[in-house]
């Protein structure tokens, strides 16, 4: 179910704990298993489960505990939008309802073509930057509309 | 020992202990949820706040270790606030539907909001629901009551071993559940609903039944393991409505396992006798029987055995007891059968080798007591599925695993997945067991220096097959820690004691006990250990159980069993009981297959209507008491067997109470010490493989009595599967099978055959197939040990 490479660094992770804190090692690994696949299937949980030798329930504990694991697929492209209090103050609604229009999606919702998926998130620490938003793994902030049409247009 | 001071109350207590401990034990009350004695703190409900001197804040008396000098007030006003403060958040989300709750009435939250809660909820907006998922058919679910205590989860992840409850999600979003919802398969998974302080988990077949205030308590003794669990009986006007465990920290602590609580839905159902049958062979009447009244069916069953012991003699009469029966009806049915001149009586079902009857300690006695299992350094389980054979003792060595780190192992012939983590597991094959116990003996008496006997030495001839060293190194590693480690045992399970050379096994077993001073633990079916204490086992000149069936003698008593079902050769046992002359059935159930062979049924009163002594393994000796009356016509079993002695004019049969039949028994044999396995014993190996596929047999939990095969949810479980020949993986490929593949089943010798469905089970080692005893299905096969497969 995961690649050569997700396993070893699975296994490169596990090597970071003593032999009887196996599970330590979970939530690293449910990232690398979320980097192959995009996002987490039940299947892909229990199996990950049965690498660390945890019950699979344990991993779905975290899986679903934690925002960043995607629990349903997403699209190619992750944007996540801050509406906590220093970005809303800075304007996150209007950058919310930039992206609504421009991509024609509502807030956890996919593109028809699979290319982005907006997401709604609380505070990524970045409030000096507001208003910000995540796309991938990387962090753009004092967003404008125009800046945002760039981003968007930048994405594949 | 620190002194601290609770409400002003001074109190000498464990320093680092958690402060509610401390209040529990000096009886000042602190209110909770989440919190329990036996299992890990979670601090997550909140409840349980308390005011500590120079603390800034209420601190969870679960929570806080006890420090010299600390200050406590649990009624303070900070403390009160903060307790309502919880209560009133708790119950933002829960239904209040009390009236339609089975938890109505011995609720925690119930209760501690009548004592922390508000009146009326300032909580006007829309409260949270929560979908409940099927999660198979002991326990109901009612998520929508659940507050997150996380008992269930904690229970299942420590003392179950088995973590089937989580609690995804987060914050509001948080649901306990099963992953994927799956079914809780646990054997012990009913005590969840103890457990759960609120009505989100409770008992399925319970539901809605009667309300906890109406019911009648009635303090008895699970029959179903050796284990002597203590029960407590809840009946509505003379129906029994559920059991409830009761605690007992020396036998089952607060837990008692699925099969004590549910079993008690066969005395319910609607396959009780009800009424004495006789059949007279009248064509007009259904297949021969008709209904009686007691006077004409005892009469008609003392007529019946008199003549056979008339025509023939007394030893034409052979009695098979159920090893569920009291230690009273183990004892009334052995004298009637010696009354008349019988010396044929057993109880003992599972059991293929007799061959130490004569010489080896008589008595299957645990050598350990059942608190010190939770205390155990290191043991060996032989032939056990110790898990579903005797679920609370399993609690009790997973208990020792994580108190004490025990080393536990195993050599067994299926790799049984434990609920506790195993030292070494050595899978081997029925052929090989006996060969592998005796490698064992070999290296203990290296490490003792201590000559092994050479009858032991023999048995231990390297099998080529185990060569390999790693092996060896399992076996020695067994070795040494049965002699280096404090406390011990050998366990012999279930597929030890139905091996076709048990004796040999006790034997070798009993010597590395002797010489590592490990303690002998046997583990015997049931109420097993009173049939021993009654002497319901074979006089001087009786035959055991497959004697009797082998002889296909002229009568047979049978008591409380289904020997075709309950005896390990069923097809000899069917065989024989077609085949004799009178056949007396006493038993609580009807079975359409008992009708085909047997001359009179009495109907016996089920084990929660009928008082008994139960003497478990470790020989603690309880009585249990009658919580409902008989059914119909149903009577006790000892008055049975007692008024059936005064129509065959026997003398000693005169007992009017219980008591006078239980003064009859002498328990001397009790406290007497065990004998030890002589020098001279027959090692002879009888197990021996040829051709074919070795046949691993168990009896599944819930086929192993009447009683439970009559229980209709513990029917549904899955430790109930369907019979079927399983294969593991390597094995299906190499005979060209696929699951679910219809088989045809033969027995090498030829006798006897079925066709069963392939499944495909990894547990079965090469060259075996897992085929379990219990079923009608499987019973064509006898107790041979060796089959073929064909495709059907």
């Amino acid at each position: 179910m995961l690649s050569d490479t997700s396993l070893r660094e699975i296994q490169h992770e596990l090597s970071k704990y003593p032999a009887d804190r196996r599970q330590s090692a979970l939530m690293a690994a449910l990232r690398i298993a979320q980097d192959e696949h995009g996002w987490l299937s039940e299947p892909l949980i229990e199996y990950v489960a049965g690498v660390i030798r945890v019950p699979p329930v344990r991993a779905y504990e975290v899986a679903s505990f934690y925002s960043m694991y995607e629990l349903k697929p997403v699209g190619r492209n992750k944007i996540c939008v801050c509406t906590n209090i220093s970005c809303m103050l800075r304007g996150s609604d209007e950058v919310v309802e930039h992206l609504n229009k421009r991509l024609g999606i509502g807030l956890g919702e996919t593109t028809a073509d699979g290319k982005v998926t907006l997401k709604e998130v609380e505070c990524l620490a970045a409030c000096a930057g507001a208003p910000m938003m995540q796309v991938n793994r990387d962090y753009f902030e004092n967003l404008t509309p125009q800046s945002i049409d760039e981003i968007l247009d930048s994405l594949s | 020992m620190a002194t601290i001071e609770v409400d002003g109350k001074t109190l000498e207590v464990e320093a680092g202990e958690m402060l509610i401990k401390a209040t529990d034990k000096a009886g000042i009350y602190i209110p909770r949820f989440c919190y329990h004695d036996k299992l890990s703190v979670a601090a997550n409900c909140r409840m349980c706040l308390v005011e500590v001197e120079k603390a800034p804040k209420p601190l969870p008396a679960c929570a806080t270790p006890i420090m010299d000098g600390m200050k406590v007030f649990t009624k303070s006003k900070l403390a009160r606030e903060a307790q309502k403060g919880t209560m009133e958040f708790l119950l933002i989300n829960h239904p209040l539907d009390c009236p339609v709750c089975d938890q109505g009435g011995e609720c925690p939250l119930q209760d501690q909001a009548l004592g922390y809660g508000k009146d009326e909820s300032r909580f006007l907006e829309r409260k949270r629901v929560v979908a409940s998922h099927d999660i198979g058919p002991l326990v109901a679910t009612e998520m929508t009551r659940c507050i997150h205590c996380t008992r269930c989860v904690r229970y299942g992840e420590e003392v179950a071993g088995i973590m089937e409850m989580g609690a995804p999600g987060r914050g509001e979003y948080t649901q306990i559940g099963t992953f994927l919802n799956q079914s809780v398969d646990s054997e012990v998974s009913g005590n969840m609903i103890d457990l759960c302080p609120v009505g989100a988990l409770t008992s399925k077949p319970y539901r809605f039944a009667a309300r906890s205030w109406e019911l009648q308590s009635h303090a008895s003794i699970s029959p179903h393991d050796c284990v002597g669990t203590n029960i407590n009986v809840q009946t509505l006007r003379d129906q029994v409505e559920r059991v409830l465990p009761i605690e007992n920290t020396e036998v089952n602590d607060c837990w008692i396992a699925d099969r004590d609580r549910y079993s008690y839905e066969a005395v319910n159902s609607d396959q009780r006798l009800t009424v004495p049958m006789i059949r007279d062979g009248n064509p007009e009447n259904d297949g021969g029987w008709r209904e009686v009244n007691w006077e004409s069916a005892l009469k008609y069953a003392a007529a019946g055995l008199l003549t056979v012991i008339e025509s023939s003699s007394g030893n034409h009469v052979g009695g098979l007891a159920s090893a569920s029966s009291t230690l009273e009806e183990f004892h009334l049915f052995q004298k009637l059968l010696q009354a008349m001149g019988s010396s044929n009586i057993d109880h003992r079902l599972q059991q293929l080798d007799f061959r130490d009857d004569s010489t080896a300690s008589r008595f299957p006695i645990s050598q350990l007591p059942i608190a010190d299992f939770s205390n155990l350094d290191a043991g060996l389980l032989i032939g056990s599925n110790i898990r579903k054979e005797q679920p609370l003792l399993s609690l009790r060595l997973r208990e020792a695993t994580l108190k004490n780190q025990a080393q536990i192992n195993v050599i067994g012939v299926m790799d049984y997945e434990m609920n506790f983590d195993l030292a070494q597991n050595i899978v081997s094959n029925p052929a090989s067991l006996v060969n592998e116990i005796a490698l064992l003996a070999v290296e203990v008496s290296k490490l003792k220096e201590n000559d092994v006997p050479e009858q032991i030495a023999l048995l231990a001839s390297p099998n080529e097959q185990y060569n390999d060293t790693q092996h060896l190194a399992a076996i020695s590693n067994i070795a040494n820690q049965l002699c280096s480690k404090e406390q011990t045992m050998v366990t012999l399970g279930a597929i030890a004691q139905q091996h076709k050379d048990a004796s040999v096994i006790r034997f070798i077993a009993q010597w590395i006990c002797d010489i590592t001073d490990a303690r002998m633990v046997i583990l015997p079916p049931a109420n097993s250990v009173a049939g021993w204490v009654a002497n319901c086992t074979p006089g001087e000149a009786g035959k055991n159980t497959v004697d009797m069936l082998a002889a296909k003698l002229k009568a047979y008593v049978l008591l409380g069993c289904e020997p075709e079902l309950d005896h390990i050769d069923g097809q000899s046992a069917m065989n024989a009981m077609l085949a004799a002359d009178f056949v007396l059935q006493i038993s609580a159930f009807k079975s359409s297959n008992v009708m085909k062979y047997a001359d009179v049924i009495l109907p016996m009163a089920a084990f929660t209507e009928a008082a008994g002594t139960y003497v478990n393994c470790e020989g603690r000796v309880q009585k249990s008491s009658v919580a409902a009356p008989p059914k119909e016509e149903s009577r006790p079993a000892w008055k049975i067997l007692r008024v059936l002695g005064n129509f065959m004019e026997f003398s000693g049969f005169d007992q009017i109470t219980l008591d006078d039949v239980t003064s009859e028994v002498s328990f001397e044999n009790l406290s007497s010490p065990k004998g030890k396995t002589q020098e001279n014993s027959d090692t002879t190996i009888h197990y021996h493989h040829t051709r074919g596929l070795q046949r691993i047999s168990d009896t599944p939990m819930y086929r192993a009595e009447a009683t439970l095969r009559n229980a209709k949810a513990l029917q549904k479980t899955a430790d109930n599967p369907p019979p079927a020949a399983g294969l593991n993986a390597k094995m299906m490929e190499k005979y060209g099978f696929s699951d679910s593949d219809l088989t045809l089943v033969v027995t090498t010798n030829g006798e006897g055959n079925t066709v069963l469905p392939i499944r495909l089970d990894n547990r079965v080692p090469n060259d075996c197939v897992y085929i379990s005893a219990g079923h009608l299905e499987t019973a064509p096969l006898g107790a041979d040990t060796s089959v073929s497969l064909e495709k059907a």
